[in-house]
């Protein structure tokens, strides 16, 4: 405290001191208040208010006849959200691990000192910078089955190759897995490349002089520690996989059918097309509770890793 | 300036003469495409000649999904617009919730109940009072048909039965072309199902099961034969349909790519784009057995309940606007839609407009006339959507069984209940 440590001083300078303390002192609250009051209303008031309609039996418009958990019952005996939910176990599952997997072999390779890194590095980290829309409308294009890739092969002579995944229900699902993939693993080669080059060369130097093969170098020294990397990777992965929306509907629209409908859009389907508020609220509040199924894990590990340090 | 004065003292004067009471109206809609926006346009000229300001708040986009999302949000927020694009039973739901006003005294000034026809009249009345306008009636059984392709084809003429639609899509499929033109979103899924369904099972039965959603009429034979069917024409489409939007599947009919597309008479509009004509360059013939009938879809204004004396006044001058016969005709020619009308002459209308008003005239005898489900005329948007759901997975799930569908509608619809 600045009046604390100050020297005697007349009464009337004490007193601006005082003053400028206490301002330097509630400023910062008062910057912050605002954007906290906003934060608290507009996300978590919303998330509440997205509980409470969830417990009705709103249609088209909010009403308050209160339902119980009657819309959660309508909604897990419902065909669409089954595969919704599914959808998304798969679609999360193997876009976390494909990404993760590429992410980290195109960083440890992009780590062997080799010519022109930087331009490479842009390179793999350009998808990042695309919209998710603009990835699935080029993808579209691509697995459209009678413009793209399969056209391709055909013309070159191979007329029995098939690639039709966009328009085969079992298989749609694949082909945002392909687009995702494709936009995010550069990123996580980023975050590995990071953790990579944080890595202290000695180590590397030190397992070297013992007769350690480089595959032995990565698996056992280098791996380990990079587990922080691939817990941020994972968190960010599975935040991207749960709000996919932008994807679908660019890619795949949800179809054919609702083969390829994700939580996201099976939620704006019934809350602002279907008239089915109350439904749509339902499958909102099981999304977020996916969210805190990762989130609680990684928070509690988080701040248990705070104190021990 | 001058002409400022005189204008602005004509305006007052007109205002003054007319009625006492002008005012600024908000129009919410959706006719944002080339033909449709000319045809908005029109509507806000002749209204504005009255007197009345039109604020125009057109919402782009999804059949109309993108401007009920808005039309609720303002709702919720008490600020709804005075005038809003509103279809099907649709009017019915916001009239319960208490949003719509009355618009009786046009309808009693004007005639209404002599000149519209029953049973579209019936779906813009709450508790028996009109709160909306009809505008238009588009008829959605039609098939959109390239001559020359079929010619080429060895296809004498657009098939009238299912047997031979199949027959005729096997040559045209020889000679090179794609027999049926689609794009694979579920309203275009539904849209060709409903019309299967109808030429197989008849009036009664398309409203059995596509109004009443009765849970016999939906595992019926017939319903399963016309499942069946409606699954079959997978085969007379080419790989490509996933997401296509209508007008692309139109455009390839239009290039001579496709032979026929089944789609409703908003179609024409791409045709007439294309500086075609009916009857020559391009053919527009009933899908099999729907000769005598007629799927409906019509636009209507809903008026909401305003307090302000003005707008209310302005509400009732657009609403005999809209029903006035000349506007009725220069409307619908833009549109693509007949007029709603019964006694207006369409001595000016192409042939394909003519020929939907003879089908109209035969379907209202033969109780044949039937509101479409896919364009949300029939249910609610709850259970539409169910049955676009289970309609169009099983049309692109190769392995699902007909009656597994069957069985997937009943217990759909009761769950969007």
């Amino acid at each position: 405290m600045p009046s604390n440590v100050s020297a005697p001083a007349t009464g009337e300078r004490r007193h601006r001191r005082s003053l400028a303390g206490h301002i330097e002192r509630v400023l910062p609250r008062l910057v912050v208040a605002p954007s906290l009051g906003v934060a608290l209303f507009f996300v978590y008031g919303y998330m509440l208010w997205t509980f409470l309609l969830s417990l009705t039996n709103s249609r088209m418009l909010p009403q308050y006849d209160f339902v119980g958990f009657a819309q959660y019952a309508r909604l897990f005996a419902n065909e669409r959200w089954h595969v919704a939910a599914t959808n998304l176990v798969v679609f999360g599952g193997l876009f976390i691990v494909s990404c993760l997997v590429i992410g980290l072999l195109l960083a440890v390779f992009l780590d062997q000192r080799i010519r022109q890194e930087g331009a490479l590095r842009t390179v793999y980290l350009y998808p990042m910078a695309l919209s998710l829309i603009v990835t699935g409308v080029v993808w579209r294009w691509l697995l459209n089955p009678g413009l793209g890739i399969q056209a391709m092969v055909r013309g070159w002579g191979f007329e029995d190759f098939t690639f039709n995944w966009l328009v085969d229900s079992d298989m749609a699902i694949y082909t945002l897995v392909i687009a995702a993939v494709w936009q995010a693993s550069g990123f996580v080669m980023a975050l590995f490349l990071a953790g990579l080059r944080s890595i202290d060369d000695s180590l590397f130097q030190a397992a070297a002089l013992d007769g350690a093969s480089l595959p032995r170098i990565y698996t056992r020294i280098v791996l380990p520690s990079l587990r922080p990397v691939v817990f941020s990777a994972v968190m960010i992965l599975a935040h991207i996989a749960i709000k996919s929306f932008d994807l679908v509907m660019a890619l795949t629209g949800g179809g054919p059918g609702y083969a390829t409908d994700l939580p996201a859009t099976f939620m704006y389907a019934h809350t602002f097309t279907r008239g089915q508020i109350g439904l749509g609220s339902a499958s909102a509040i099981m999304m977020l509770c996916g969210v805190l199924a990762i989130l609680v894990p990684y928070l509690y590990s988080e701040l248990r890793g705070q104190r021990h340090g | 300036m001058k002409t400022i004065h005189a204008l602005a003292a004509g305006a007052l004067l007109a205002a003054a003469v007319g009625q006492a009471n002008a005012a600024e109206i908000e129009v919410l809609h959706w006719w944002t495409s080339g033909g449709e926006a000319k045809a908005a346009n029109l509507l806000k000229e002749k209204l504005e000649a009255k007197g009345h300001t039109w604020k125009d708040f057109a919402v782009a986009g999804g059949a109309g999904d993108s401007a009920m999302t808005v039309l609720k949000s303002r709702a919720i927020s008490g600020n709804p617009p005075a005038v809003a694009q509103i279809k099907g039973p649709l009017i019915k739901e916001w009239g319960d919730m208490g949003f719509l006003g009355n618009i009786d005294k046009a309808a009693e000034a004007d005639g209404w109940d002599d000149f519209l026809p029953e049973e579209i009249a019936a779906a813009d009345k709450v508790d028996g009072h009109y709160a909306a306008v009809p505008v238009n009636i588009h008829r959605i059984n039609w098939i959109w048909a390239n001559p020359e392709v079929l010619e080429d084809s060895g296809v004498d003429h657009v098939p009238q039965t299912w047997d031979e639609f199949f027959d005729a899509a096997d040559k045209i499929r020889e000679a090179g072309y794609i027999p049926l033109a689609h794009g694979g979103q579920p309203w275009q899924d539904a849209t060709v199902f409903e019309v299967v369904m109808m030429g197989i099972g008849g009036g009664d039965f398309y409203r059995k099961a596509f109004v009443d959603l009765d849970p016999e009429a939906l595992t019926s034979d017939t319903m399963i034969k016309a499942l069946k069917t409606f699954k079959k024409l997978r085969g007379t489409m080419d790989d490509n349909i996933a997401g296509r939007d209508w007008n692309i599947a139109t455009s390839m009919v239009i290039n001579g790519k496709a032979a026929m597309q089944i789609m409703g008479d908003w179609a024409k509009g791409e045709f007439t784009a294309a500086g075609m004509t009916p009857g020559e360059d391009y053919e527009c013939v009933a899908p099999p057995m729907t000769e005598s009938m007629f799927s409906y879809n019509t636009d209507s204004l809903a008026m909401f309940d305003v307090d302000d004396e003005g707008k209310q006044q302005a509400q009732l001058d657009l609403a005999s606007i809209v029903l006035s016969k000349d506007f009725q005709v220069q409307f619908n020619q833009a549109k693509g839609s007949i007029p709603v009308r019964l006694d207006v002459s369409l001595d000016d209308f192409d042939a394909c407009a003519k020929a939907s008003r003879e089908a109209f005239d035969v379907a209202m005898d033969e109780d044949a006339l039937v509101p479409s489900l896919a364009h949300g005329m029939a249910v609610s948007d709850s259970q539409q959507g169910a049955v676009f759901d289970v309609i169009t997975n099983f049309f692109n799930d190769p392995d699902m069984k007909a009656e597994t569908a069957s069985e997937r509608l009943v217990s759909a619809v009761r769950a969007a209940e």
